[in-house]
């Protein structure tokens, strides 16, 4: 059984005159990670708020098709039933904050309150998340007294505290030093093993070349492509869609090193590799 | 005249009991910087205190001559313009041609400058047409652009930004590029907070790494990314053009993709 269904999902926000999401159609697994990339005002953020709810109740407008999660259709349930079966870490931490909370250990706990956890499980839960998120020296600290990566980091906290289903990102590692970046890779990698399904927007396309089990490839509202990386990353005419591919692609177009299967290499060590062989 | 930054034994604390900046000696002219490092290690609250935003607990940030104790961070305005990290800190108009008119026209612009100003830095940022969008309307990397062309519109001898490719594609950072190049030709003193390891050693003169409030490297961007090891203590990486290189075998540091590909060629022409 598959646990994300979009069906010819279709959207635009109010007053405004095209589409943002032009016919939609996949389906996620259980446990995928899925990323989604696209230039800039491509729809990736669009997309998340319509896996979340967000679209269309809190953005109202013209929607039409479907979303399904486990069977549960977006459009017709209480924005609530999908919030907790699929949290959404949004692409500004600002957004995010709740604003009435002193501490970051509030803030995280705000949402486990609300839904009923027991006082117990939410502590545990509390502490994992801000282990996870390596943020343990902050719990004490204003949430607004933090800095852009440290914000950040607490907003992913507060979702994975949550322990939805369904994880949607937006570009969550967009503040993050380098070394940190990878590390909320490496964790959100491991949720996807655990069983958590993932959907990441994202421009680090060397990342998700590493991580992610699929890319939904998306041009100005349009699902242009959906399939592993290698394949969609692969693709001569990528670059008509305003996407750059990751860095070992670009290297090995440039000294036209691809594989016997059609592919050029997506890691570094697929680069080295491809190197050592040559052209084949 | 260049404009210059002179840095002396600054220490900075929002609390009494944590410092954030442990005594920072710094001096720019002319040369764009980088300026890296860590989450919380004090970037942000740097940029600040040259902008006059926050005040020097001890020692002394001087603005071409002028000591930013002793002048307000408005009388500050026409010699300093700083793109927030976060764009919503700084955007606070309803529609995007009054919030990129509004800094030229507080550091005394006439409003025909202000519009002329405004209408080159739209363009620059690849915006003209949405003049009368309001702000909250526009996507995140939309919104970071327009706080970029309000700054730019000012036509401040320094120009400081905190992470401006955050949330770009890559054409968005090839904008950015173009933008920061030009800003460096006419003569500006540009310095940039970046995480993006590749663009800092493809666009600047100069890296500064920091770490937990004091300056741990600060050189030649082929020099300070050569240093793999430092790096990785300050939560850091090399560009992954550089790493690729040492990879596969070069000895040379590279900065950007070209260096790479023409050595890489040269290698492959040699090995067949
Ligand atoms: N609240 C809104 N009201 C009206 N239009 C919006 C709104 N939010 C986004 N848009 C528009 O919808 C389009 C898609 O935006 P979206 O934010 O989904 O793109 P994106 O792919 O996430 O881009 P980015 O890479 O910049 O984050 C853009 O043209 C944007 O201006
Ligand atoms: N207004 C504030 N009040 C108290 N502490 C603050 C405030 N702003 C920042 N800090 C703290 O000061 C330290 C430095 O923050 P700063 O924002 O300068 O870091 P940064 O290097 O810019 O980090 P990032 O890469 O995450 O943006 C952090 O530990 C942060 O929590
Ligand atoms: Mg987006
Ligand atoms: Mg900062």
């Amino acid at each position: 059984m598959s646990k994300i269904r979009v069906e010819g999902l279709k959207y635009r926000y109010p007053d405004m005159d095209s589409l943002v999401l032009d016919d939609l159609s996949f389906e996620v697994e259980k446990g995928a990670f899925i990323g989604i990339v696209g230039e800039n005002t491509a729809g990736k953020s669009t997309l998340c708020y319509a896996l979340t709810g967000l679209v269309p109740h809190f953005f109202k407008g013209a929607y039409g098709g479907n979303v399904l999660i486990d069977n549960i259709d977006v459009k017709q349930s209480e924005i609530s039933d999908v919030t907790s079966k699929a949290g959404l870490v949004f692409d500004q931490p600002f957004s995010q904050m709740t604003g009435s909370k002193t501490t970051v250990y509030e803030e995280i706990a705000f949402g486990l309150e609300n839904s009923g956890v027991e006082r117990e499980e939410m502590r545990i839960r509390i502490d994992n998340s801000l282990r996870l998120m390596d943020i343990e020296h902050l719990q004490n600290k204003n949430p607004y007294d933090l800095s852009g990566g440290q914000m950040q980091r607490v907003a992913i906290a507060s979702v994975l505290a949550m322990k939805p289903d369904v994880i949607v990102l937006d570009e969550p590692t967009s503040q993050l030093d380098p070394q940190g970046s990878d590390e909320v890779f490496q964790v959100i990698a491991k949720l996807a093993e655990s069983g958590i399904t993932i959907i990441m927007a994202e421009h680090k396309l060397e990342k998700l070349a590493e991580y992610a089990s699929k890319i939904l490839l998306l041009h100005k509202g349009k699902q242009i492509a959906y399939g592993s990386p290698k394949e969609v990353f692969s693709r001569d005419d990528i670059l008509e869609y305003g996407i750059a591919p990751p860095v070992y692609v670009r290297i090995a177009k440039a000294l036209k090193l691809k594989n016997k299967a059609g592919f050029y290499p997506i890691t570094l060590d697929g680069l080295k590799q491809q190197w050592n062989v040559g052209d084949e | 005249m260049m404009a210059e930054i002179n840095v002396r034994e600054l220490h900075f604390s929002y609390y009494p009991d944590q410092e954030i900046l442990k005594g920072i000696n710094l001096h720019f002219k002319e040369k764009s910087a980088a300026i890296i490092g860590q989450n919380g290690a004090g970037k942000t609250t740097l940029v600040k205190l040259f902008k006059g935003l926050l005040k020097p607990v001890k020692g002394d940030v001087l603005i071409n001559a002028t000591n930013t104790k002793e002048i307000t961070a408005a009388k500050l305005a026409n010699q300093i313009g700083l793109v927030f990290q976060n764009p919503n800190d700084q955007i606070f108009k309803s529609n995007v041609i009054d919030e990129v008119k509004y800094g030229p026209l507080m550091i005394g612009f006439t409003e025909k400058e202000a519009s002329i100003q405004a209408d080159l830095a739209l363009e620059a940022v690849g915006l003209r047409g949405l003049e009368q969008v309001n702000p909250y309307d526009l996507s995140l990397y939309e919104r970071k652009m327009i706080s970029i062309a309000s700054i730019l519109a000012m036509d401040t001898p320094i120009v400081i930004f905190d992470e401006p490719t955050m949330g770009q594609d890559s054409q968005g950072k090839e904008r950015i590029k173009a933008i920061i190049n030009r800003l460096r030709q006419e003569g500006k003193l540009v310095l940039s907070i970046i995480h993006d390891m590749d663009f800092a050693a493809d666009v600047f003169e100069r890296a500064i790494v920091m770490k937990d409030g004091q300056i741990l490297l600060d050189g030649e961007p082929r020099e300070i990314f050569a240093e793999v090891e430092l790096l990785k203590e300050a939560y850091l990486e090399q560009p992954n053009v550089t790493r690729i290189g040492r990879e596969l075998g070069a000895e040379r540091v590279f900065l950007n993709e070209k260096e790479l590909i023409d050595w890489l060629k040269i290698q492959h022409a040699t090995l067949q």
